[in-house]
């Protein structure tokens, strides 16, 4: 048998194809009937910002290779012309199979549990249509800019992401032939208009209806031929010329202007849409072919978000999680105090989020700290964090925050706040030339009286008090020495000094940490052909980095047993004889977003467990900075290893990847119903209880006097 | 005791340095935070005299970032130095001033001897394993921009120090500009390297015998200190092992060893060079283990300031090495040993007895005893103008430790010795001179040499032993010895004019006979 060559493009999956995969298994929870209704919703509203985004990123991506004359082909071997074509399959099949989920089962079902969706505005009954025609003068006409094109009025600059309504018009004197008009449907409004109903049942009807149905009022002179709502999807892949751009914040700004001009990649339209309009809007924006979507439904469907919202249907969500308290860090504890007391590990969002925020918030108040340095990626939109360093350099404090300004789709957001830090007198780094940013540490230098002492949080996830309610993520506290000088000297590269002579504990892409994990999956590998046990748990959101798949399937081949948890895309094949048959692959979508990172290895029964911000891509180890840490306390790595395996224990939220490339459900039969992020829901909240019994059984036994008279 | 935190911030021609330390309790010296950003002022200085208006901008605009960072660790006191790059400036005073006026930081010069020596102190903060190695015949080197420095231990103590022209951006600059691949640069610096070291071999090392090599520089430090061992900073490594480092070196263009080794690109060069320096340096002198401390010149600088300051209870006696050095300079040029006891004896006496009278401290006491032990090597070159001579000799010859400043102030002691005193303001035009409490300096301590030599006029050690006691006016010395002291006697008188002069002191000399 001749070597196998673990590179072959035949053993990967193309990365773009795995991604709508996922974008499937969002689909499937979203056609899931064991799901509350409402959560239903959700799930299929985030199928379709889950698309936007993937278009205006990788299919622009693609497009641009195109255009380009790109014709380096993928690791599975596609050419970027290929995979264009063989996505627009998988796609339109996919928004398929949503609008018929949205129709066929979701639609009826809303209308048995009592909320009406009019789907066209002729379906309003007389009383109704006064209400919509009322309100449209009131609230609707005023915001409205209306346009119209002709020989000496060219197309207007049809915003990215918008809805808007396209009509043809001609004049009411008869004598011209058609014309085109267009009007947004304005985003300052809500899209669901509720009609007055009575009692429980509700009513709604969508924007675009509303508009539609008196838009004559916005062309008085012409008759309207025709209306229908269409949307478009711009090229908005973001790439900033950094070697060029002498400030970078400005340019930053520039592009977000820009951005709106990009080519136009998909058109979307009504079904039904009059010929004549479609042929006109063809012919303006360039489209063509499976370019356009044509939508049997509302466009749009993250509108679904907002309909989630209604008041009155909580008994079709599902039931809220409250994050519960770390036991290691009470409300009001010195955290400080407790950290020096041990490492404590926080695992969000089934704990809660607000430990690392007071951790800011208290270094910003305390008299002995004199620095606070972090790495902020997405922040939420009133960051209490931004709050607290803010007030830290009021407090004379060193501050120094690495703002990433390329974090995608957040720039505008994230140039408001880091002005507003360095009003503030925080230095501010707004990132690095060439690099994204994404590692997520936090460092608190305080004068103790034995010295210098460094407490340092790093964390897989963002520093987002809104997401850590979402996104499952674990974050580590420490005031380890070996930590905290590497946590320094972080930093110091950040702020644009050399490297340190030593790392210590942490590993840095896009310097060190590719080789780290190499290394730490070829120890396995070494020890699986000296005939040791050896395994390897890695949870992730993506899988595409060849190196890294190469490397594991060398290991699968020499006997390492591999589990991986791999929410998103997976490049990676699972099955193929002498090459991944020791690999096994799942995807947990759950009601929570999967998100931390966390790397098991055997390493010959004395396991090591590393948590980190970057996933297996490429992008991760190449281009951007990220840390990978290693978690050492004995009871910590037990509690790693315990959420590695709980997730391969799921059988509710788990989609198995099977050896044709398709990922399946759990086989259910013969096996416990497990949802693991339900037992971190409960298991979260007993540790919370217990600890909250422990401190009033104190109170009982020390407060005699609160003993109550019965009555 | 109270936690001290100190900055050390090294102005290097590659590179500029913070090292931020805490001193806490007895000998804990931590470092606690190492900024290194690259700014190469050797370009500048090297090309022109001075620093371009660019470089001076980014100077003081990371020496401004570097004040935030002392401030932000709330440093008790700081450092700043200036080595090659900028002691080579021809305007430093305005440099100076600039810098101060921009960023609050004053920077010092340190000279080339000052910079070796404070290199040579960051390998001793090493303690123990210093010790350890220093046990057997050492070299150390200290390679540097434009020069490097080998200094030779031999049980426990510095024999020699050299400073050869052979900087690793001097050789690079040379390679450069013949336009040289990978492998003739190897070469191309053997050569180079081996035609100086075989006439410092001819010089300096007779007896052979050097056993480890102990490489301080900027350069290939890191990398090593990484190849060794993460973590393991104690590890020396043989020769052979040495070289086979060497060879990773040479695996593929500058840009791939930087991304195989972790090195920065434009640090893969200079790497190299300094490699190679080192194997040759180590193959010349036939030694077999090579020590990598990893030490910096930030470290010797707090090393220095926790000296000062009592924060650290030294375990090397440095100074005991710059005198050390200071006989090895006085046996080259044939200088009595034995004489130069008997009046290091005499001169100490005198000078422990006037301490309330010429205030001077520890410092001014080791010129004393290097002028003593140099008093009179100019006569390897001529028995007449021994003073001028002597005087010439010790300025073109570096000892360790010693300032230029201080050089200076020894060799006029030396020379005034012999010479007629020259008073301040009266030298002749064209000598930068010394200020005028150096001046002092010069003048107190030539009063006691003089007086000293004269005691011992015959070179005969006549004098077993000398006593000396300050009476009021009077500074009374009791000699014993049973020989006829009356040559002796002559020149005391006309040695104690001077010295009277100097301190408003007479001194009296009085013979005591013991049987």
């Amino acid at each position: 048998m001749g070597e196998i060559d673990y590179k072959s493009s035949a053993l990967y999956t193309n990365r773009e194809l795995s991604w709508v995969q996922f974008d499937q298994r969002v689909l499937d929870e979203a056609r899931d009937k064991n799901i509350p209704l409402f959560e239903r919703l959700k799930f299929l509203s985030i199928v379709s910002s889950n698309l936007d985004e993937f278009f205006m990123i990788r299919v622009a991506s693609l497009k641009d290779m195109e255009n380009a004359g790109y014709e380096k082909p993928d690791l599975s071997g596609m050419t970027p012309a290929k995979q264009l074509k063989e996505l627009e399959v998988a796609i339109h099949k996919l928004v398929d199979m949503q609008y018929s989920t949205y129709n066929r089962s979701l639609v009826p079902q809303l209308e048995k549990r009592g909320l009406h969706i009019i789907r066209c505005h002729e379906d309003l009954s007389e009383e109704e249509a006064d209400y919509i025609d009322r309100y449209f003068a009131e609230n609707v006409y005023p915001v409205l800019t209306p346009m119209a094109v002709d020989s000496s009025r060219p197309f207007p600059l049809i915003r990215n992401k918008t809805l808007n309504i396209g009509a043809m018009v001609c004049k009411k004197t008869g004598d011209e032939g058609l014309e085109f008009a267009t009007v947004q449907v304005p985003s300052v409004l809500s899209r669901i208009v509720q009609l007055p109903s009575d009692g429980s049942e509700k009513k709604v009807i969508l924007l675009e209806e509303v508009i539609e149905r008196n838009i004559d009022k916005l062309f008085l002179n012409y008759n309207i031929i025709c209306a229908h709502p269409y949307r478009i999807m711009r090229n908005a892949d973001l790439t900033i010329e950094e070697d060029e751009a002498a400030d970078l914040l400005k340019e930053i700004e520039r592009q977000l202007k820009k951005r709106q001009r990009g080519e136009a990649i998909r058109l979307e339209v009504e079904e039904g849409i009059d010929k004549r309009l479609l042929k006109f809007l063809k012919q303006e924006l360039k489209v063509e072919g499976a370019q356009i979507y044509t939508i049997d439904g509302p466009l749009d469907l993250t509108v679904l978000m907002k309909m989630y919202g209604l008041e009155g249907f909580e008994h079709l969500k599902a039931k809220k999680y409250e994050p519960q308290p770390v036991p290691e860090l009470p409300a009001d504890c010195d955290i400080f105090e407790r950290i020096r007391e041990g490492d404590i590990l926080v695992h969000h969002p089934y704990q809660t989020f607000e430990p690392v925020v007071d951790f800011i918030r208290q270094a910003a108040r305390d008299p002995e700290v004199l620095a606070i340095k972090q790495t902020l990626y997405r922040v939420s939109g009133n960051s209490p964090i931004i709050a607290a360093l803010a007030q830290a350099a009021e407090n004379g404090k060193q501050v120094t925050v690495l703002v990433e300004l390329k974090a995608r789709f957040d720039e505008e957001n994230n140039i408001v706040w880091a002005r507003m830090l360095e009003k503030a007198g925080c230095h501010v780094i707004y990132g690095l030339v060439g690099l994204k940013t994404h590692s997520k540490i936090t460092l608190v230098v305080r004068r103790e009286e034995d010295g210098i002492r460094r407490y340092v949080h790093l964390g897989t996830g963002n520093y987002n008090d809104a997401t850590a309610k979402l996104y499952s993520d674990v974050g580590l506290f420490t005031c380890a020495e070996t930590i905290g000088e590497d946590a320094t000297a972080v930093f110091n590269m950040l702020s644009g000094y050399s490297e340190p002579v030593f790392w210590n504990k942490l590993s840095l892409a896009p310097l060190w940490l590719k080789d780290k994990f190499l290394y730490l999956i070829e120890r396995e590998k070494r020890f699986a052909k000296e005939g040791r046990s050896a395994r390897i748990i890695a949870k992730i959101n993506s899988l595409c980095d060849r190196d890294i798949i190469a490397a594991l399937y060398e290991a699968s081949a020499a006997g390492v047993k591999i589990d991986l948890i791999v929410r998103g895309i997976c490049c990676l094949k699972v099955g193929i004889p002498g090459v991944s048959e020791n690999i096994t692959v799942r995807s947990i979508v759950g009601n929570f977003l999967e998100h931390g990172r966390i790397f098991y290895f055997e390493n010959d029964e004395h396991y090591e467990i590393y948590c980190g911000s970057a996933d297996w891509m490429p992008r991760n180890l190449e281009r951007r900075v990220e840390i990978l840490f290693p978690v050492e306390r004995p009871e910590l790595k037990e509690e790693l290893f315990h959420i590695l395996k709980n997730q391969l224990r799921d059988t509710v939220k788990a989609y198995i990847l099977q050896p044709d490339g398709t990922y399946e459900k759990v086989d259910k039969r013969g096996r416990e119903v497990f949802d693991s992020q339900k037992a971190f829901c409960e298991e979260a909240m007993e540790e919370a209880k217990r600890q909250q019994e422990e401190i009033s059984g104190n109170g009982r036994m020390f407060i005699p006097e609160r003993h109550v008279e019965q009555e | 005791m109270a936690i001290k935190t100190f900055a050390a911030i090294d102005i290097g021609s590659f590179d500029l340095s913070m090292k931020i330390f805490e001193f806490a309790g007895k000998n804990r010296m931590k470092e606690i935070d190492f900024l290194t950003q690259r700014i190469a002022l050797g370009s500048d200085t090297y090309a022109d005299g001075k620093i371009s208006n660019e470089k001076m901008d980014e100077l003081c605009r990371a020496l401004k970032r570097f004040s935030s960072v002392m401030k932000s660790y709330k440093v008790d006191a700081y450092q700043a130095y200036g080595t090659s790059a900028v002691r080579e400036t021809e305007n430093f005073i305005i440099v100076q001033d600039t810098i101060a006026q921009r960023t609050g930081i004053r920077v010092d010069i340190l000279s080339n001897s000052e910079q070796r020596f404070l290199d040579y102190k960051s390998i001793a903060s090493r303690g123990e394993d210093f010790r350890r190695i220093i046990e057997e015949k050492t070299a150390i080197v200290d390679i540097g921009g434009g020069s490097i420095q080998l200094s030779l231990f031999d049980n426990d103590t510095l024999v020699s120090t050299q400073n050869l022209r052979l900087g690793v951006l001097r050789l690079q600059e040379i390679s450069n500009h013949l336009n040289v691949g990978t492998a003739q640069t190897e070469k191309l610096i053997d050569e180079l390297a081996s035609s100086q070291l075989a006439t410092y071999k001819k010089l300096y090392l007779k007896d052979g015998g050097i056993k480890n090599i102990i490489v301080v520089d900027d350069y290939m430090s890191p990398w090593v200190v990484r190849q060794v061992k993460a973590g393991d900073r104690k590890a020396m490594i043989g020769l052979d092992q040495f070289e086979k480092l060497i060879e990773f070196l040479k695996e593929g263009n500058s840009m791939q060893v930087a991304r195989r080794q972790g090195i920065p690109e434009e640090k893969v060069p200079l790497t190299f060079i300094s490699a190679v320096l080192v194997r040759g340096i180590a193959r010349v002198m036939g030694a077999t283990k090579i020590w990598v401390p990893g030490v910096a010149l930030c470290d010797g600088i707090a090393y220095e300031y926790a000296e000062k300051n009592k924060l650290l209870k030294g375990e090397h006696d440095f100074e005991k090495d710059i005198a050390a050095c200071a006989l090895n300079i006085s046996k080259r040029y044939m200088g009595s040993r034995k004489r130069a006891e008997t009046l290091g004896k005499i001169t100490g006496t005198i000078f422990d007895s006037m301490k309330k009278i010429h205030g001077l401290g520890k410092r001014e006491r080791l010129y004393l005893e290097i002028a003593t032990i140099l008093h009179d090597c100019g006569k390897y070159v001529s028995m007449t103008n021994i003073g001028e001579n002597s005087y010439s000799i010790i300025m073109a010859t570096e000892i360790i430790g010693l300032s230029h400043i201080e050089r200076k102030i020894v060799a006029n002691v030396v020379r005034f010795n012999h010479s007629p005193f020259i008073y301040y303001g009266q030298q002749k035009s064209g000598d930068p001179g010394l200020e005028r409490e150096d001046y002092l300096t010069v003048a107190k301590l030539t009063a006691i040499l003089r007086l000293a030599n004269s005691l011992d006029r015959s070179h005969k050690q006549k004098m077993k032993g000398v006593k000396a006691a300050l009476q009021e006016q009077e500074l009374v010395l009791t000699v014993e010895t049973l020989e006829d002291i009356t040559l002796e006697r002559v020149g005391f008188e006309s040695s104690s004019k001077f010295f009277t002069e100097v301190f408003s002191i007479r001194p009296v000399l009085r013979q005591k006979k013991v049987f």
